[in-house]
């Protein structure tokens, strides 16, 4: 019955968030809306969790991110129009402060929101326990009026403008330069994702709401293993994501069904937008995604525990360090999707090294050998004497290194890298300068160490094979194999 | 024979896309021999309602999975699906759950 199915759907809400003690009270979480029925149910559940009475009221301080992703949809001008007006009354209705984002504003992203800012680590269960505590004490302090009050509804932080027809069509002709559907929803989600990261740094929200439900967390897994992201399916899937550092990603819908939502969106009148999205209307085999959802949804159909199964799977999904990393310092991360990369240069065993190998010169067999696992543009144990990476020469294949195998992998699906935004180009060429700085460091410390030793000749002699120009005698001795 | 019967079909959640963005239809379904159920129901809006891709929409003779039918406000497993016998001035709603989040 409806009362009952209320309760319950509530209860998950609260039970979800509760169980993981992870959002301090008084914290500014940011709640990003997509219009869907998922994120707007989420909307509601906080909405209603505010403004309940003392002990069970939710304590955070909450604002709204919807991003306007008509550009690379190939939405009209006057649908998008249209559909941020509805977005619009939707946001005051709720009254939390609002942003609206178009995907446009990639274009003018920083480089900064690719890196991963050091963070302390979240509190421990007596911390979030001494947190609560005193939040309720100060709660008792204030006589009278409600300390928390909702901010301001007409809080539009919202735009700088609508975007300029030039971003749109930038944006549309990096959407139109990919080959296949897979590889556009990858990237709409990684260009949203930055997106809603930098909203968020640059406002102060330590926290990131996404409404993702039970459903399509299923669909996420099996989808993610099938695009060779299986290292990182406990953070794409998980309750939380820390993977930004100081934003940390939470899913707070995890537990509620597609078919519930839909659900209760309809018996209490949950407003919310529809918006087309880049898989509108597509055939089944368009892309994986929609493959595995159709795979998914129809086994669901007949044994209905298949959602749940998969979910509990994903549940047990343990986030473990690489084996090898040294404690405390993490490997690289990949340049787009910010998970530490689940490459590793050294092993050509496996079929991933198959791959980087396959892409050098075959002037030298790859040599194996233990290196510290940093990223470099100069593979300089595999032999590439000739010819140091940088990005001047061969934008691509620095930044293919760059990335992770699944990323790299959506990559391919895109076959020049000139449109898209600038900051994920400049953040490469970044890296790549850092790393080949610090391994000239590395040598430079080497050849200092043992400078008295025959060593110091072989250097002047590569020196005069064909180094490149430019190149320092350090570099050239490193490059011939370490 | 059966009387005529009117109902309301109504499309959420991007459903309505399939119908032209039309999101309540008022129908009337014309009197015949055997009784109106959701099954024969679908082969109507099939052929008279369904604007594109019926592949999107209906599948065998059934709804695609992912897309949830109410009866009434009500799931429609709870009456007997397919089964379930229409009545006059009933309320029949499909809500895509196939799109957006």
């Amino acid at each position: 019955c409806r009362d009952c199915f209320k309760v319950f759907y509530v209860h998950k809400f609260r039970a979800v968030l509760g169980k993981n003690r992870l959002v301090f009270p008084g914290e500014k979480v940011l709640l990003a809306w997509s219009g869907g029925p998922s994120s707007s149910s989420m909307l509601w559940q906080v909405l209603e969790g505010l403004s309940q009475d003392s002990a069970k009221r939710l304590r955070f301080v909450p604002g709204v991110v919807f991003a306007d992703e008509g550009a690379a949809c190939g939405q009209s001008p006057e649908d998008r129009a249209k559909t941020l007006a509805e977005a619009k009354l939707v946001l005051q209705t709720v009254g939390f402060p609002w942003h609206i984002v178009a995907l446009e504003e990639v274009f003018s992203l920083p480089p900064s929101v690719l890196r991963c800012s050091a963070r302390e680590p979240v509190g421990t269960e007596g911390a979030y326990k001494a947190a609560v505590d005193s939040f309720l004490q100060q709660q008792h302090h204030v006589l009278g009026e409600e300390k928390q009050s909702r901010p301001c509804p007409q809080h539009p932080q919202g735009r700088a403008g609508p975007p300029t027809a030039g971003q749109t069509e930038a944006l549309s002709r990096l959407f139109n330069s990919v080959k296949t559907l897979t590889a556009k929803e990858e990237l709409l989600q990684t260009l949203r994702t930055h997106l809603i990261l930098h909203v968020a740094r640059t406002h102060g929200y330590s926290k990131v709401m996404t409404g993702d439900s039970c459903t399509r967390l299923a669909v996420k897994l099996m989808t993610s293993l099938a695009l060779g992201r299986g290292a990182f399916l406990a953070w794409d899937t998980g309750f939380s994501d820390e993977r930004h550092g100081d934003v940390v990603v939470v899913r707070p819908m995890r537990e509620h069904t597609l078919k519930e939502v839909a659900f209760y969106n309809r018996l209490f009148a949950v407003p919310s937008v529809f918006t087309p999205a880049v898989d509108t209307k597509a055939p089944e085999k368009a892309s994986i995604h929609r493959l595995m959802e159709a795979f998914i949804l129809r086994l669901q159909a007949q044994f209905p525990s298949t959602v749940s199964t998969v979910y509990r799977t994903s549940e047990k999904l343990v986030k473990a360090p690489r084996d090898g990393c040294a404690a405390g310092t993490p490997g690289p991360r990949c340049l787009l999707c910010m998970c530490v990369l689940d490459v590793d240069t050294a092993d050509s065993a496996t079929a991933f090294g198959a791959q980087t190998s396959s892409q050098l010169p075959q002037t030298q067999p790859p040599v194996a050998e233990a290196e510290a696992p940093t990223v470099s543009c100069c593979h300089s144990g595999m032999g590439r004497a000739q010819h140091c990476c940088r990005m001047e020469e061969d934008p691509r294949a620095c930044v293919m290194e760059q990335l992770c195998y699944g990323c790299r992998v959506n990559m391919k699906d895109l076959p020049s890298l000139d449109p898209l935004p600038p900051y994920i180009l400049a953040e490469a060429q970044l890296r790549s300068q850092r790393a080949e700085a610090e391994q000239e460091t590395q040598e430079r410390l080497l050849e200092a160490e043992d400078g008295a030793r025959p060593g110091a000749t072989s250097a002047e002699q590569a020196h005069e094979d064909g180094a490149r120009p430019g190149a320092t005698s350090a570099e050239q001795e490193g490059a011939d194999g370490l | 024979a059966h009387p005529a019967l009117s109902l309301a079909l109504l499309c959420r959640g991007g459903a309505e896309l399939l119908f032209d963005g039309v999101k309540k239809h008022q129908v009337t379904l014309p009197g015949q021999e055997e009784p109106w159920d959701i099954r024969n129901l679908l082969v109507w809006i099939k052929k008279n309602l369904l604007k594109e891709r019926p592949e999107l929409f209906i599948r065998g003779d059934s709804v695609r999975p992912g897309i949830l039918v109410l009866i009434n406000d009500a799931d429609w497993e709870l009456l007997g699906e397919l089964d379930y016998q229409l009545q006059d001035q009933d309320s029949i709603l499909f809500i895509s759950t196939l799109h957006g989040g």
